[in-house]
């Protein structure tokens, strides 16, 4: 965890808290893939794709073990995806949870309100303390569920969050914004957001992984409204002219600073 | 699609921030499109004078709702105070800056309305009479054109890439609204600067940046006077932030920020694509390199091969120079 937010917190008794975590995790091309526009143009190809836990999530992920760790309780992944989202779940479950629920579709829109309203409706029956989301997937790069969830269950919501800490049935988080960041306290149950580097994820052991594989997963069907944003056409980025090279060393300085002013106009 | 045009102003302290500015201009240019009018909701406390700038980008109406307990973003009081102006608005569009307020704002109107939300827009309009939004994905490797489904039609535009412009100022109406503050469980108790004087790299014209050939943090001195000689800032590439040399909100790529200042100087960078899709839309790149093979060559505008600890200490002193003169 990054610094301490509120030292007076940490020196006083905690006691076990048995917080009840639930962290949303989805998979997501790595992102070092190429991608390609389907052929029907309104899509990406997603057929060379390798698939990991969305980054930000792992973040959260971790953030949410790191709490159990401390306070006692229980972690459980909710996955919204298709069958092949059960690598995902397995390496959440290596990483430290407990028990995931599988929302399963092979068809679910590919639209930020409608995984949200699925996300809530389980979570209405979900008892929990601390919800936790990446604060965005890094392929849709939409930045809305977490949000959306947390708005439709009305519970707190602390976004773009870089620390986390419990107690007394308080959570103070500390939210990245422009320049500097806010230090937010917020009663629980509360949900959040993760921003990179809340928490440094571990490496799941192998023997770790073979023991996630025996923790309970349930499976559901998701429930999918009409779509509110819809896709109408994939577009590559308008490519850069080619690099040019002005010189080597520091020879070339001044050539630079001649081209910056007469062809950039930038000084 | 009916209805006015509501944008968002974003402030900071008693000031609007630049992207309420260009988003305004971009709701003056939507709001023409429809002939219909630009409302502004601004929200803070203490806020100077902003009825004059407002006008000067093309505003018609103001709304302003100002409280002690509004100076930094609560996400609860911003929300009601924006539903309350949307009841009384009934807009077609509306547009916040995609910055953190904004982002964080965005998605509670649009799932409380029961609309579409499209997010870090690069380009908002109209076609065939239907409004149409075109936004990055996968970080810019690919651009996805969008409609909503719903109305209001919610849209965040990405800061620097609008362009904010003064018009011929419009008479204004400004209309106080009251803040009846809600039921909350959250309580924003501070802000803590990073640097007082930095500005966010998302909002920067200059940005300097170093990667893995900066060698070690202490050698970032020379980025910080380069980018002072620009009136820049500086940023970093992944690999400086996880080495611990730099803050997180340096970053600048797939998982850090996406940027488009007028000049980027890409310090000891070797340009990977995790880096180049976070600011491949600067509008000028410089790269300084040692290795003349790295990838940052393909797309920089003008690069130099060299040692940055040589080369970069050189432009500062020749750019100081070259402003003396002028």
């Amino acid at each position: 965890m990054p610094k301490r937010l509120f030292p007076s917190l940490e020196s006083a008794p905690l006691g076990r808290l048995q917080l009840k975590i639930v962290v949303c995790v989805r998979r997501v091309p790595d992102t070092a893939s190429r991608v390609k526009i389907a052929s029907n143009g309104r899509s990406v190809d997603a057929t060379d794709f390798e698939y990991v836990i969305n980054p930000y999530e792992e973040y959260a992920l971790e953030a949410g073990v790191q709490l159990k760790e401390k306070h006692g309780g229980e972690v459980t992944v909710l996955t919204l995806g298709p069958e092949k989202s059960t690598q995902t779940i397995t390496k959440a479950l290596a990483l430290g949870a407990d028990k995931a629920v599988h929302l399963r579709s092979e068809s679910f829109p590919d639209d930020p309100s409608c995984s949200a309203r699925a996300l809530a409706e389980e979570l209405k029956s979900t008892e929990f303390d601390i919800l936790l989301f990446g604060k965005k997937g890094v392929d849709d790069d939409n930045q809305q569920v977490g949000q959306m969830v947390a708005e439709l269950l009305g519970v707190p919501c602390v976004t773009q969050i870089l620390g986390l800490e419990v107690a007394d049935g308080k959570a103070i988080a500390r939210r990245e914004v422009e320049g500097g960041s806010l230090i937010v306290e917020t009663a629980l149950p509360a949900a959040f957001t993760a921003e990179k580097d809340l928490a440094a994820p571990r490496y799941a052991s192998l023997r770790e992984l073979v023991a996630a594989r025996k923790k309970p997963v349930t499976v559901k069907e998701p429930r999918s409204q009409p779509s509110t944003l819809e896709t109408i056409a994939v577009q590559y980025p308008p490519p850069r002219p080619p690099g040019k090279v002005v010189g080597k060393g520091v020879e070339a300085v001044p050539k630079l600073i001649q081209l910056l002013h007469e062809e950039a106009k930038v000084i | 699609m009916k209805g006015p045009v509501l944008v968002f102003a974003e402030s900071s302290g008693s000031q609007l921030r630049k992207a309420a500015l260009e988003a305004v201009t971009a709701g003056r240019r939507l709001a023409d499109e429809l002939k219909v009018e630009e409302y502004v909701l601004a929200i803070g406390n203490g806020l100077k004078e902003i009825g004059t700038e407002l006008g000067k980008y093309g505003a018609d109406r103001l709304l302003v709702c100002e409280d002690p307990s509004l100076g930094l973003f609560h996400p609860e009081f911003y929300k009601q105070i924006a539903l309350d102006a949307i009841r009384r608005v009934a807009p077609g569009t509306i547009l916040l800056p995609a910055t953190s307020t904004g982002k964080d704002l965005a998605p509670r109107l649009a799932i409380h309305l029961n609309t579409g939300l499209a997010t870090e827009c690069v380009q908002i309009g109209l076609e065939n009479g239907e409004f149409v939004a075109t936004r990055p994905a996968y970080a810019g490797k690919v651009l996805l054109k969008v409609k909503i489904n719903g109305s209001p039609k919610i849209a965040t535009l990405r800061p620097n890439v609008f362009t904010a412009k003064e018009i011929v100022p419009r008479n204004l109406s400004v209309e106080r609204l009251l803040f009846s503050r809600p039921d909350t469980k959250m309580t924003v108790k501070e802000s803590v600067a990073h640097d007082a004087k930095k500005m966010d790299l998302t909002e920067a014209n200059v940005i300097v940046s170093g990667g893995r050939g900066m060698g070690g943090p202490e050698n970032y001195k020379i980025l910080e006077e380069l980018a002072e000689v620009l009136g820049g800032v500086v940023g970093a590439s992944r690999a400086s932030v996880d080495s611990g040399w730099r803050p997180h909100s340096d970053q600048v790529g797939q998982t850090g920020r996406t940027v488009s200042p007028t000049l980027y100087v890409a310090c000891g960078i070797s340009g990977a694509i995790q880096h180049k899709v976070g600011m491949v839309n600067s509008k000028v790149i410089v790269a300084i390199n040692r290795d003349p093979e790295a990838p940052i060559f393909g797309f920089a505008d003008y690069g130099i091969v060299g040692d940055v600890f040589e080369v970069v200490p050189a432009l500062t002193r020749q750019l100081r120079e070259f402003y003396g003169k002028r």
